[in-house]
């Protein structure tokens, strides 16, 4: 069945009948860069953000993560703390997982960073395709952090243990408490892959 | 099963556009109509029986879901209600959200209420639908509609072997009088119901694109970031904000006033800063130099209020429910026993922070898009604050990062609109985590004295209660002690069978906003209630679980009434919903027997268990806990088995259950909120842990009580059980009582 809650991407511009609240929302995408108006101290900055090249105005010591979400309009990557404590915003930058809430837009300039929207095109990532199979998520929220630090997890390690999976994943906290499901999913994927 | 239509209006298309937000769909004319279309011509055109449903003439299904996603997955459980009901093909239905609006009655997402009290309406939206259907497929063909039936998306005659789909009927159907009674299936032929179907939001979830109340962006919007007096009450003497409005990006600086008292829904003022990104507008409010009149809240310290508190319970209070002779009993007991509970304050900390965008009209009207639990009463609390009609406040409902009670508050929305008001531009509002955990509306802080007698046998023969919180009430109106509502939850149920039994209230004043939290009260209820059983137990030498069936004693409905209580079973019907004993007895055997209990455990280790029926759900859990010499605590696997009732779908209970888990070891082991000067000492998630990884356990098994009975809840019966089963467990392992949450401030070495 279809949905029609917001929906920033691709994957289902179709289908985006739309509950009442997404439809004057308009999200940029990787494309639509917003320029603030700064006075002062800010910097373009380029880089890669999903395998397209931007160039985005800013204060260097921004973090990535308001970067991303106010001035990339990408909204998939989510603020929890604000003190690397809680892992909801993590990205990777150059492939290693990043927790952007605390990492300042200049220390991406000229780097790669993958959110996950640009995990992959469809969705098909084994990791995405364990987390909807074990149906991992409750209110989904902490959900895109939790699939950027486990697919971090598995790039290193490919067959990691459940200490390992504890190690790599206690950074990522689920207020819903989705913890079991999460470690089944990593499993899962895991198995998938090899 | 045939059932009286109540409580579903029917709506005209007009009606549903305005109430979905959606438009299309009408312009697509008819092109052809099947071979097996018969007598009568059929029409084209949509067909809205009610406002949850809406059949377009291609054949697509639009179904509202009129409730707040938060977790629960009631996106996913309400579509399978409505569409099992009307026979609509999985794969055919759409979801939208319905934005606040009175005609789709009771949306406050709240108390574990979408399917314990909306079952009914849910099935009759459905089989609304299909009955007029049935009707319209009928009149076509000139046959009874006693033998037409509606299934698979379709109406079928089964002696001439017609067929109609359902969107080639719709435009028919919308003529079709709106029928006096339909029938409900039979259980027996559920295409969805109580079957684990895939989360709707399932692929949104893993790929980023779900919109939570954090993501909106609207064209212009501004971003802001408020500066809050840290003491509820106080008010604003002065601000500077020269070095904020010098912050780049920063827009405008604008003070909101000051809070109201009591508190209510209202925001609690302060100074918000707005710019055009959340980090300008974050740096620009640390900028602020801002002097507080505290005011009388300035003295609170909940070091010291515990004090108090303890010393209330040590006095005798309001008398809320009595039986027997209680002193005369305890006198004549063999052996009697006294112990005191404490629970802290606590904070929801809800993943996403409370977060909400509004925008003004031309015309003044104003448009919200937040995540909120109860979108009607934002909409009237927004309207309350910007002096319109709520007529003229439109409230979208976005999915909620968790809300746990958080977010059925609209303080936060009210902060939007008006800011939207005063800086002429749509804004977001988004509380950092600090905000969130210091500017609360909290679980409340308790304390519990229990005294029970044994007779030589080891059979209870006294229980005295005494419990004392700040009242949720007090948030509304000055209040100084429990209401009987909160009484109500696992309190003044209690469903011991024993002879002599007092429970008493005792005063308690609020110095934060008190709130709901996941099942509120029942939290430090269950704790010291389940608790003292356990304790009770080891006094006579019982097996705690064995002892535990005896306490709760034959099988019977228990009457708090009889007893003298104002007791208020969730707003449902006593007679209905019944406390009953059996069940609560066969979940508790249930999850001893998963946990295999009575099994020999390697040292440092041990089982215990907790049983307690909240929101009309019946849920034990047994935990096995391993307990270092250091004194290090691990919660290694949890057994939980529940009776909900009726379940629309097993996965998401399951998952509720797990979660519940989670939430109650955060509870147990870490969660305390704390004030000095009036003000919240924690901040962030460093000091306010929660349960991460590397804690959970390494199985939460979850079984479900096989049931037709009415729906209970779900959401929030799993919490109260685990602080109890927890804590008994460490009994078991160490021999060491634990009479205060959480464990994080108790050494177990
Ligand atoms: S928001 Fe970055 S770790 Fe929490
Ligand atoms: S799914 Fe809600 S916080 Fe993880
Ligand atoms: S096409 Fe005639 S019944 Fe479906
Ligand atoms: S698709 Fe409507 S019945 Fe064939």
């Amino acid at each position: 069945m279809a949905t029609g809650p917001a929906s920033a991407l691709e994957f289902s511009q179709n289908k985006i009948l739309a509950g009442s609240w997404s439809k004057p929302v308009s999200r940029g995408g990787a494309t639509g860069i917003r320029t603030p108006d700064y006075a002062g101290n800010s910097m373009t900055i380029e880089l890669k953000l999903n395998q397209k090249s931007v160039s985005l105005d800013a204060d260097p010591d921004m973090p990535l993560l308001w970067a991303i979400r106010d001035l990339a309009g990408m909204t998939g990557t989510k603020y929890g703390c604000g003190k690397a404590l809680c892992g909801a915003c993590t990205v990777h930058v150059d492939g290693q997982p990043v927790r952007s809430c605390s990492y300042p837009i200049s220390s991406a300039a000229g780097k790669s960073v993958t959110t996950i929207e640009g995990l992959s095109a469809d969705g098909s990532h084994p990791v995405q395709v364990a987390w909807r199979e074990l149906n991992v998520p409750q209110c989904g929220y902490c959900q895109s952090g939790q699939i950027m630090s486990a697919v971090a997890l598995l790039d290193k390690n490919p067959k990691p243990t459940d200490e390992d999976i504890d190690n790599a994943m206690s950074g990522n906290i689920c207020r819903c408490g989705t913890y079991t499901r999460i470690r089944a999913a990593i499993h899962k994927a895991a198995g998938e892959s090899s | 099963m045939s059932n009286i239509i109540n409580g579903v209006s029917r709506v005209s298309r007009r009606d549903f556009i305005r109430n979905t937000g959606l438009a299309g769909g009408g312009l697509i004319l008819a092109a052809n109509f099947s071979a097996c279309s018969g007598e009568k011509e059929l029409a084209g055109g949509d067909f809205a029986p009610n406002v949850y449903v809406n059949l377009l003439e291609s054949g697509e299904v639009e179904i509202v879901c009129h409730r707040s996603e938060m977790g629960q997955g009631v996106r996913t459980s309400l579509v399978q209600v409505i569409a099992d009901e009307m026979e609509a093909d999985w794969d055919r239905v759409t979801l939208l959200q319905g934005i606040g609006d009175a005609k789709y009655g009771d949306q406050n997402t709240d108390g574990s209420t979408s399917i314990r009290m909306q079952f009914d309406l849910l099935r009759n939206a459905g089989a609304i639908a299909r009955k007029m259907l049935v009707n319209a497929a009928a009149d076509i063909w000139g046959v009874p509609a006693a033998e037409c039936s509606g299934h698979h998306h379709a109406v079928h005659h089964k002696a001439s072997g017609k067929m109609l789909g359902y969107g080639e009927l719709a435009g028919h159907a919308a003529t079709m009088p709106l029928p006096e009674q339909v029938e409900f299936k039979s259980p027996a032929d559920y295409r969805y119901i109580g079957k684990p179907m895939d989360l709707v939001d399932g692929m949104a979830f893993s790929v980023g694109t779900a919109a939570f109340g954090i993501d909106t962006v609207v064209p212009d919007m501004l971003y802001a970031s408020i500066e809050r007096c840290p003491v509820v009450g106080g008010k604003l003497i002065s601000v500077d904000d020269t070095a904020a409005r010098a912050v780049a990006g920063v827009v405008d600086v604008i003070q909101l006033g000051d809070g109201t008292s009591p508190p209510d829904f209202n925001p609690l003022g302060g100074v918000a800063v707005l710019a055009n990104n959340t980090w300008s507008a974050q740096k620009g409010r640390e900028a602020l130099q801002i002097q507080w009149d505290m005011g009388t809240n300035a003295s609170y310290d909940s070091s010291s209020y515990r004090k108090q508190l303890e010393a209330a319970v040590n006095a005798a209070g309001s008398v809320v429910l009595e039986r027997g002779d209680v002193a005369a009993a305890l006198a004549n007991s063999a052996k009697t026993l006294d112990a005191t509970y404490y629970a802290p304050l606590l904070s929801q900390a809800p993943m996403e922070p409370p977060a909400a965008t509004a925008m003004i009209n031309d015309d003044g009207s104003c448009v919200i898009w937040a995540c909120t639990q109860d979108p009607q009463t934002a909409q009237a609390v927004v309207a309350g604050a910007l002096g319109l009609e709520p007529a003229q406040v439109t409230v979208n409902v976005t999915l909620l990062g968790g809300g746990f009670g958080r977010k059925s508050k609209p303080d936060f929305i009210a902060e939007a609109a008006l800011l939207a008001k005063l800086s002429g531009k749509p804004v977001k509002v988004t509380w950092t985590r600090e905000d969130d955990i210091r500017h609360g509306y909290f679980h409340s802080v308790s304390c519990q004295y229990l005294r029970g007698g044994i007779d030589a046998d080891g059979n209870t023969t006294a229980w005295m209660q005494r419990t004392a919180f700040p009242s949720i009430n007090a948030t509304f109106e000055p209040t100084d002690g429990p209401s009987a509502s909160e009484l109500s939850l696992g309190c003044t149920d209690n469903p011991y069978a024993i002879d002599n039994m007092k429970i008493e209230a005792c005063d308690a004043a609020a110095h934060v906003r008190i709130g709901w939290l996941r099942s509120v009260s029942n939290v430090y209820h269950a704790f010291a209630a389940s608790s003292f059983a356990d304790e009770l137990a080891h006094l006579a030498g019982r097996d705690p679980k064995e002892y535990l069936l005896d306490l709760i004693g034959p099988d019977r409905h228990v009457v708090p009434a009889e007893s003298g209580a104002e007791y208020e079973n969730y707003g449902q019907d006593l007679g209905e919903h019944p406390i009953d004993t059996a069940r609560l007895k066969a979940v508790l055997e249930e999850a001893a027997s998963m946990s295999g209990w009575g099994r020999k455990l390697p040292g440092g280790r041990g089982l215990g268990i907790a049983v307690h029926r909240s929101f009309l759900g019946y849920v034990a859990t047994a935990a096995q806990v391993s307990v270092s010499d250091a004194g290090k605590l691990q919660v290694e696997e949890l057994w939980t088995a529940v009776d909900a009732g009726t379940v629309v779908n097993p996965d998401r209970v399951r998952a509720q259950m797990e979660g519940a888990g989670i939430f109650g070891m955060s509870l147990t082991l870490h969660g305390e909120i704390t004030a000095k000067g009036g003000a919240i000492v924690e901040g962030n998630f460093d000091s306010y842990p929660v349960i991460r990884m590397s804690e959970a356990p390494r199985a939460i098994n979850v079984r479900i009580m096989p049931s037709n009975a009415k729906p209970g809840g779900v959401g929030e019966p799993g919490v109260p059980p685990v602080a109890p089963a927890i804590c008994n467990a460490i009994f078991a392992a160490t021999g060491k009582r634990v009479r205060e949450l959480p464990l994080r401030n108790v050494s177990l070495a």
